[in-house]
């Protein structure tokens, strides 16, 4: 049994094929990069893997249960949380709020506890500002937890999304590009926090454009092209692919 | 030196079309010489408080933008629980002092307060615009008068039947229209504001029709009759109290986190874990649950219902109260309402230009602060 199978899985919008056919598995504690040129059905992997689009065929299961076609919600309950290519932060909310969100399902106080009060209530509040704060140190913005989203930084914003993510306890965590629009230093220090998220235990599956970061931190690298799944193996094995380097690094191979 | 002196041309033109607009509005009423009058008087009032307000920001930006990373955010919290306790502790005392007249406009306003922060869990929280808020006020009215003129229950009897009743009209109403967004909900919801008061006025054998309901009794507390306005402030007093305090306890618990994600970014929500059509449904028939209160609370106080008082404008009122005072801020959302119930009261001396003074005022907030008197703290410093 595999940590998470993805089996043939399809998704077409009308006439467009997002996804043909695309199958592949992850061993747990694994880092995995999906690439491919725009367009390529990145996302939409992404978007199927965790409820928000509904495949046309194939299969996905987590730790051996099927989890194709779930809801998002009961997706993140089985162990799957996300960040969005673009970033989808509560913006009216602080940093700790945010944190606080995504700790929904772990947090069990029906409304008569609140509206009374209740002891469990309280200590369930202040557990888990404790470890919204734990999951914003591990991204660098424990001291940024009373500020507003919205006025964040962009860079702050990307690690608050992973910060987010991984309050759901998630077993698997996917990053949609991550690094777009860093600057070198500021990938440094995501790839800091990847190789971080290793060794709490977490599978990582991340998009990603910057060859460093991909070749830096990935175990397996899958690439797609045209919604077809055109290369998997090691970083070594995908920089020598003839046919990904035509397809996605172009054909004088420069990355 | 040059933005700035673009700022302000643009300001003052942005000042000068405002008033322009404004002094047409005025001219049926005034003539073109009092309009003229107060276009160039409004205009540079205008002027010069966009101007004022450009340089407090210039000036304080810096600052701020400091103090907010470490403290803003609490030693505002902390100043307004001071001021909570004067406040509460004048309410008490208010009858004491308070002529007739002030105590049936407080009353009034603490009915409404506690219908604009039921709204403003639906609006404000969940980010669901419903137009037809006015129906579950009305269910709660109703259903109050009703078990207590034909069955004869007691106000105390009553209440849980009342509240839960409504409630479940909230579900009710949520299940079919939730499937809807935006202005399609919107839509769905003010339809069902008319359905509601259409029944209401057409069924003559239960509800009267348009005679409405009359000789509601008002409660009574420990042997005691609560039906003189002095006593009955206390009840509304009491009700509000409570509202408020639900409110902002729901508000900081999961619950709340949850509209408000829903609210912000509806796709983030659900895969944050948050169960978005569950949340939404529970945001309506929390909301209604306020909204069935207030209703008992008005029945009880008029002793008569009728249809009249639940029309379209009542939504579009208490929607004013939200926005005014600021969507999903709940010292705002008290603050508007009762700006928006004492306002017509003091304008009463004017009486014909009362609604178009009230709808300058709140044009002129869209304009200069759309997110309303307390809304979006977070976001000023843009």
């Amino acid at each position: 049994m595999h940590f998470l199978e993805v089996r043939a899985l399809t998704k077409h919008f009308g006439g467009i094929r997002a996804l043909e056919e695309v199958s592949f598995r992850a061993r747990k504690g694994a880092i995995v990069s999906i690439i491919g040129p725009n367009g390529a059905g990145k996302t939409t992997l992404f978007n199927c893997l965790t409820g928000l689009t509904r495949p046309t065929k194939g299969k996905i299961s987590l730790s051996g249960s099927d989890i194709t076609g779930c809801p998002p919600h009961s997706v993140v309950a089985l162990g799957i949380a996300r960040t969005f290519q673009n970033i989808r932060l509560f913006r009216d909310m602080s940093v700790l709020e945010n944190v606080l969100v995504s700790q929904h399902l772990r947090m069990r106080s029906g409304l008569f506890k609140v509206l009374f009060g209740h002891q469990t209530f309280l200590a369930e509040e202040e557990d888990a500002k404790y470890r919204a704060l734990e999951y914003l140190e591990l991204v660098g913005l424990d001291r940024k937890a009373e500020v507003t989203s919205f006025n964040l930084p962009y860079g702050d914003q990307r690690r608050l999304e992973i910060a987010r993510a991984l309050a759901t306890e998630p077993a698997l965590l996917l990053l949609d590009e991550p690094t777009a629009g860093m600057n070198p230093q500021e990938t440094n220090e995501i790839m800091e926090i990847i190789k971080r998220l290793q060794k709490l235990g977490k599978t990582v599956i991340l998009i990603e454009h910057d060859m460093r970061v991909v070749m830096g931190v990935s175990e397996m690298i899958i690439v797609l092209d045209h919604g077809v799944k055109i290369a998997e193996g090691t970083p070594a094995m995908i920089r020598n692919d003839p046919l990904v380097i035509e397809a996605y690094l172009g054909r004088s191979g420069v990355a | 030196m040059d933005r700035l002196s673009l700022v302000i041309r643009r300001s003052l033109l942005r000042s000068v079309m405002i008033s322009f607009w404004f002094a047409i509005l005025f001219l049926p009423f005034m003539g073109l010489r009092a309009s003229l009058i107060f276009f160039v008087l409004l205009s540079l009032v205008l002027f010069s408080v966009v101007l004022l307000k450009g340089y407090i920001k210039m000036s304080t930006e810096r600052f701020r933008s400091a103090v907010q990373n470490v403290c803003a955010l609490r030693r505002f919290t902390l100043g307004f629980s001071a001021a909570r306790y004067l406040i509460i502790f004048f309410l008490l005392l208010f009858p004491l002092f308070a002529r007739d007249y002030l105590l049936d406009v407080a009353v009034l306003a603490g009915i409404y307060v506690i219908l604009a922060l039921g709204l403003n869990i639906v609006v404000g929280f969940a980010g669901l615009l419903n137009l037809g808020f006015v129906a579950f006020y009305a269910v709660g009215a109703y259903s109050y008068a009703l078990l207590n003129v034909k069955l004869g229950l007691t106000f105390w009897q009553a209440l849980p039947l009342c509240l839960t009743f409504t409630t479940l009209s909230g579900f009710v109403l949520a299940i079919p229209a939730l499937r809807l967004r935006g202005d399609y909900l919107a839509i769905v919801t003010l339809g069902f504001g008319e359905i509601v008061r259409l029944i209401l006025n057409n069924w003559d054998a239960l509800t009267g029709g348009p005679n409405g309901v009359s000789g509601v009794a008002p409660p009574s507390l420990l042997g005691m009759s609560m039906g003189q306005l002095s006593k009955y402030y206390y009840i509304v007093v009491a009700a509000g109290l409570l509202t408020c305090v639900a409110v902002r306890r729901v508000r900081s618990s999961r619950i709340g986190r949850a509209w408000i994600a829903i609210r912000e970014d509806e796709i983030g929500a659900s895969s944050m874990g948050i169960n978005t059509m569950r949340y939404k449904l529970y945001s309506f028939a929390f909301g209604s649950f306020w909204a069935g209160l207030a209703g008992i609370l008005f029945a009880a106080k008029m002793r008569f219902v009728s249809p009249e008082s639940f029309t379209f404008m009542e939504s579009v009122l208490i929607l004013c109260m939200v926005i005014l005072g600021g969507l999903g801020s709940i010292g705002g959302v008290i603050l508007g309402s009762v700006i928006l119930v004492i306002l017509p009261e003091v304008l009463r001396e004017v009486q014909s230009y009362r609604m178009l003074a009230l709808g300058m005022g709140l044009i002129l907030m869209m304009i200069f602060r759309p997110q309303g008197i307390f809304g979006g703290m977070g976001r000023d410093a843009r």
